[in-house]
């Protein structure tokens, strides 16, 4: 089976701890991990984790049902390419000076739909969201400018689909008719 | 005058009513909430409050003193196998807490219910490489069902209410509760409240009528179905379910070394054992059925063999509790998701009552092969030399298959599961997936204290043995009456096998030059014998098993014996040798 690009996205509580156990998963079948984000998602006190992998679809798919078997996540599923809508963040650091050599680093910012985050008296700070095949594209093209420092964030991405899994994560949490402990 | 004193009764039993106390104090009162009248563990400084806690409440809870914490782990295994209560541990920080690993790994993987409380240095201690400091959170956790820590005592009664639950629930295993030395002496308003649920957690996955559908229709089509039962039956209660299923269905059915006993030994649909040193007919007609049933079981590779060569040629189905068994390494065509007990019962309904005489007899036929072959020399030895085999024989005849086996693991641990006779279920304890030698003594014990009205015996070879040796302290002074049965080849017996067939003959590290064991046992005043002639052996046994207490018996057996049959690594089920 080929090695493709997956986003696995999981829904849980936010407790200390549970990124560890998510990643021992990963580790446990030496899978490397490409990025990790995690943050709120769309209901109150759920969070919500995107993990990017290079891997086969039959190793994703057994290791969503143990990332999903934690006792903290609500459910977890894995998306291909196609199936997300998806970004990564770059910050791009450069001395201002590169900005008085003419409007080439502007126009190479305007063309590839970056902006300036700030500008200050030594640097400035361009901000490109995107894929990550265009963020390093255009650090391609800064790089001759000198690239002070380079930073690229973890994929995050929503379902194409109508009904993503957190519709399903709400109806479980709506449904709910257990006690629970307070 | 009742009526007004009712009321006041009532609230002062109910467990909402909240109460000044220490950590410490709240730890022991969930306990007493949650059934506990046994645990198993070794006192130090972190852990000092609890213990302290606990001499106040000698009388309803009873603690023993493990030699070791692995130990304390893995009587607290056997006390939960033997009883179908959860086991409990209580360990200090630091080293007694790492000393936990080994017995939460073994339960982890053989879904054993556990609830193990640690000590931790005080909270503004933490990460700060105090004294006995360990990350215990983190190194347990690929080794736990749910783990957590606590660091304030009112966090106690949710955080001990959830690991009980998360523990038993579903399907079970080992969690951990961390607790800082400052919340356990720290005063709280304490109430408490049965954890019933979690609102992330689905224990047992509901179940689906058309899997069931599409089972029964299998089944019922089926010319050659094969079941493969393991430890689910057991943990799930269901064996009175599947023996009604097996036998409406006349369905042949093998089982696991975790499923064994679940199904009495004599029943005429229990075709044996699985695996690499299971019966020949399970493993050779596995590649000949055409609907494999499994069970409560989650095809291991010591029960699948090469997977490339296992069953391709059958429809499986898959009747499991926890979802990411599924396809995990056996890809299913139906898999029927629930507790066993509930879609054995709504399978029972849809299946047609059968009978498979022909397809029975070819186990019976692969039997009388591997009676020939194997069994017949084992059970009754024509050389000089003692069999591991010929002990176990005896022991079947003294205990009638009443008893309950605990073996350590290896060669004894094989040959025991292959010949013990068993008539009840939960009679079998053993170390399963993670293989743990030195788990049989300690286990032994605990399942002695778990179920005090059966015969206890824990068969252990010379290796496993003086892993945890030092719990025949443990037997003596709790008095656990407990058989121990040494069955000595002076070797790693399964170690040195391998090296004869698979490294020629290079026998590495596997010779064990022995302390005197009767020496060693009579220093815990343990009453001891030890068997070298065939002539004493019958006598001996009738001794180990009738005496009343604890008892070691060692058996000098042959050196250099093997297990037979056999499935190589790396080969397929159908490959399995008879020699």
């Amino acid at each position: 089976m080929e090695k493709r690009e997956f986003t696995i996205t999981a829904y849980t509580e936010n407790t200390v701890g549970l990124l560890h156990r998510i990643t021992i998963i990963f580790t446990k079948r030496k899978i490397n991990i490409e990025s990790i984000t995690a943050s709120e998602s769309e209901m109150e006190n759920i969070y919500r984790f995107t993990i990017a992998v290079t891997e086969t679809e039959e190793l994703v798919g057994k290791v969503v049902k143990q990332i999903e078997k934690l006792v903290e996540v609500h459910k977890a599923a894995y998306f291909k390419k196609d199936e997300v809508v998806q970004q990564e963040l770059a910050l791009y650091k450069l001395a201002t000076e590169s900005l008085t050599n003419g409007l080439k680093v502007e126009r190479i910012v305007r063309e590839h739909s970056a902006r300036f985050l700030t500008i200050e008296k030594n640097f400035v700070v361009i901000e490109k969201a995107g894929y990550r095949r265009e963020a390093f594209a255009l650090f391609e093209e800064l790089k001759p400018f000198g690239i002070k420092e380079f930073v690229l964030s973890g994929r995050v991405a929503v379902s194409r689909a109508e009904r993503g899994i957190g519709a399903e994560v709400r109806e479980l949490l709506q449904s709910e008719t257990m006690e629970h402990t307070p | 005058m009742s009526t007004i004193e009712a009321p006041t009764k009532t609230e002062m039993n109910s467990t909402t009513v909240t109460e000044r106390v220490t950590g410490a104090n709240a730890v022991v009162r969930i306990l007493l909430e949650e059934g506990v009248d046994l645990v198993f563990g070794y006192p130090g400084g972190a852990i000092m409050p609890v213990y302290d806690s606990l001499y106040d409440y000698q009388q309803q809870i009873h603690h023993v003193l493990a030699r070791h914490e692995q130990g304390a782990t893995h009587a607290a295994q056997g006390y939960a196998r033997a009883s179908g209560k959860v086991g409990v541990c209580l360990a200090t920080s630091g080293p007694g807490a790492t000393n936990l690993i080994t017995g939460l790994a073994d339960a982890q993987i053989d879904s054993t219910p556990m609830v193990c409380i640690t000590g931790q240095v005080p909270s503004g201690l933490l990460g700060s490489d105090a004294f006995q400091e360990t990350d215990v959170i983190g190194i347990s956790m690929p080794v736990t069902k749910w783990n957590t820590q606590v660091t304030r005592a009112e966090e106690i009664p949710e955080a001990l209410a959830k690991a009980f639950y998360i523990a038993k629930s579903g399907r079970p295993g080992p969690v951990l509760v961390d607790i800082t030395k400052d919340a356990q002496f720290q005063e709280f308003d304490f109430s408490y409240t049965k954890c019933t649920g979690l609102r992330s957690y689905v224990p047992v996955p509901k179940l689906d009528p058309t899997k069931v559908e599409q089972a029964a229709e299998l089944i019922n089509n089926a010319e050659r179905p094969f079941i493969l039962f393991g430890q689910g039956v057991i943990l799930g209660n269901a064996e009175a379910e599947f023996k009604t299923f097996i036998e409406k269905t006349g369905i042949p059915s093998a089982w696991t070394i975790m499923g064994l006993s679940a199904l009495e030994t004599d029943h005429p649909l229990n075709v044996g054992m699985l695996g690499m040193h299971g019966n020949y007919g399970p493993n050779l007609l596995t590649n000949e059925c055409d609907v494999l049933i499994a069970i409560g079981m989650r095809f291991d590779d010591r029960v699948t063999g090469n997977l490339s060569k296992y069953a391709k040629q059958a429809k499986v189905i898959h009747l499991e509790i926890d979802p990411a068994e599924i396809d995990k390494n056996v890809k299913t065509d139906v898999a029927v998701l629930g507790d066993c007990k509930e879609s054995l019962t709504a399978l029972i309904e849809k299946v047609k009552p059968n009978s498979h005489k022909e397809w029975l007899q070819r186990f019976r036929d692969c039997d009388a092969m591997e009676h020939e072959k194997v069994i017949q020399g084992e059970l009754h030895p024509t050389d000089e030399k003692l069999s591991m085999g010929e002990v176990i024989r005896i022991i079947n005849e003294k205990t009638n298959g009443d008893a309950i086996l605990v073996t350590d693991v290896g060669q004894h641990q094989m040959v025991a599961c292959r010949y013990t006779k068993f008539n009840q279920s939960k009679s079998n304890i053993t170390s399963g997936g993670l293989g743990t030698m030195g788990f049989g003594l300690p286990a032994g014990l605990g399942a002695a204290l778990g179920a005090p009205d059966r015969t206890v015996v824990a068969v252990i070879g010379d290796g496993g043995l003086q892993m945890t040796i030092q719990e025949f302290a443990t037997i003596y002074q709790t008095r656990a009456n407990v058989k121990v049965l040494l069955l000595n080849n002076e070797f790693l017996g399964m170690v040195r096998q391998w090296q004869q067939l698979f490294f020629d003959k290079r026998y590495s590290a596997t010779e064990m030059i022995n302390p005197d064991f009767q020496t060693i046992a009579k220093g815990y005043y343990i009453p001891t014998n030890k068997v070298t002639e065939r002539e004493k052996l019958d006598d001996a046994i009738t001794e180990f098993i009738n005496h009343d207490g604890a008892y070691f018996l060692e058996v000098m057996v042959g050196k250099e014996n093997n297990v037979f049959p056999m499935v190589p690594s790396g080969c397929g089920v159908a490959e399995i040798r008879l020699e």
